[in-house]
């Protein structure tokens, strides 16, 4: 069996819409692991006592486990304790959790690097522990370490093709629909491949973009 | 928590864990061998040899490990490649962190300080061996720790090739969750076996590490 990929423009739309829908899910579990991120990280490093250990004991299991396991825990975890979300739910919230702690991670690193006279001045400027925190520390904080975050993105990017197990309907998934009709794994893993490739050429330009932003706004 | 259920499975888990640490090792192997091949590639003088070292790196980080996976496993008899699933699985992701691991060996040879280049030069050495004896046994140390990332991300990275049917680790778990229905426990006990793989090659990694700053 040779390869034939005029078999492909019949599935253009299909696959269009798993793009779509891979955009989708990249998008909501990026914005809910950098302000995860964000949360784990001020938690990590202020937080009193008892949320501090259990925080870092979750940060730790999810740094040293795969993604695909934690797909499934949270996939047939949440349907076992009763909780029947839709996969693409399921997915973000997965995806979204893992980026977040290492999202974290980095956050944390930046939060450490803020001058510590700044969080002093504004203390002594009358602010609160809380505004302090909220306000001086953790801005200075995320604009300086955006480009770790940005390479997080793209990681997330194609680590999104792993929720197609549990059942989302994305640009693997759709491709794998395909599959399944016209028997021509290689040109619609292909084609999806191609695909994930231009979203993420799309995304990193995206990315640069911000960072020289940054750069000026300082 | 059921503890009885944990006790009564785990044997089954550690022999899958076995097919995890091959998986590891093997994939790592051949990794560290495109890598070294692709960052001669990228630091070549043939603009050919750079320019398939640029393609490289670039389409196998621009697209996901998985699909890649699922051209070599269920596209390659197209093409007259027949691979059983571990075999896919090792030749897939090893190229795939060969990828990475091309811009952490190349990174560390870039990072060698400019100066030791000129000097070699300078005394005499040719442009093979200013690379073998002055500039490889400096970038080598400088590599140890960033490859220590990519080797801790591959471990943790084989659990892909559950998707093709490979019974190892996270393949287990997910038989066990579905005949069990207990997803906690089963992510626990797989967890915990990743947790001390992971962590006993990070203590090689930095004992490693200790050992090349000393000398």
């Amino acid at each position: 069996m040779g390869l034939d990929f005029t078999v492909l423009p019949a599935f253009f739309a299909l696959l269009l819409v798993g793009a779509g829908w891979t955009i989708a899910i990249t998008v909501a579990a990026a914005i809910l692991s950098f302000f995860g991120g964000i949360f784990l990280a001020v938690i990590a490093l202020y937080g009193p006592a008892v949320l501090r250990y259990p925080f870092r004991l979750f940060a730790w299991l999810f740094m040293g486990t795969p993604l695909l396991l934690q797909l499934f825990l949270i996939y047939f975890g949440l349907i076992q304790i009763g909780i029947d979300l839709p996969a693409f739910v399921a997915g973000v919230i997965g995806l979204g959790l893992h980026f977040a702690v290492y999202n974290s991670d980095i956050i944390q690193a930046g939060i450490l690097a803020v001058d510590r006279g700044q969080y002093e001045g504004a203390r002594t400027l009358g602010l609160s522990r809380v505004q302090t925190i909220a306000r001086i520390v953790v801005p200075q904080a995320v604009r300086s370490v955006i480009p770790p975050i940005g390479n997080n993105m793209i990681a997330l990017l194609k680590d999104s093709a792993l929720v197609s197990v549990i059942g989302v309907t994305e640009l693997t998934l759709t491709a794998q629909l395909a599959i399944s009709r016209t028997f021509r794994p290689f040109e619609f893993y292909l084609a999806a491949a191609a695909c994930y490739y231009l979203i993420n050429l799309v995304l990193e330009a995206g990315l640069r973009h911000i960072e020289r932003r940054i750069q000026m706004a300082r | 928590m059921d503890i009885d259920l944990i006790l009564r499975v785990y044997p089954f888990f550690l022999k899958a864990a076995l097919v995890t640490i091959q998986l590891s090792v093997l994939t790592v192997a051949l990794g560290l061998l495109c890598g070294s091949l692709g960052a001669a590639a990228r630091l070549s003088r043939s603009w050919g040899l750079r320019l398939i070292g640029a393609t490289y790196v670039s389409v196998i980080r621009g697209t996901p490990a998985l699909i890649q996976l699922f051209i070599l496993y269920f596209g390659g008899p197209q093409i007259g490649i027949q691979l059983d699933a571990f075999e896919a699985g090792v030749i897939g992701l090893g190229v795939n962190i060969g990828a990475y691991m091309t811009e952490t060996i190349r990174g560390a040879i870039v990072a060698v300080d400019k100066g030791q280049t000129e000097a070699a030069r300078t005394l005499g050495l040719s442009r093979s061996e200013t690379m073998r004896k002055v500039i490889l046994p400096q970038a080598a140390r400088l590599m140890i720790r960033p490859l220590g990332v990519n080797i801790n991300a591959q471990i943790k990275g084989t659990a892909l090739v559950a998707a093709i049917s490979v019974v190892e680790l996270t393949y287990t778990a997910q038989r066990y969750i579905g005949s069990t229905y207990k997803p906690f426990e089963m992510f626990l006990l797989a967890g915990a076996i990743y947790m001390v793989i992971i962590h006993v090659t990070g203590l090689g990694v930095s004992w490693l590490d200790r050992r090349a700053r000393i000398t």
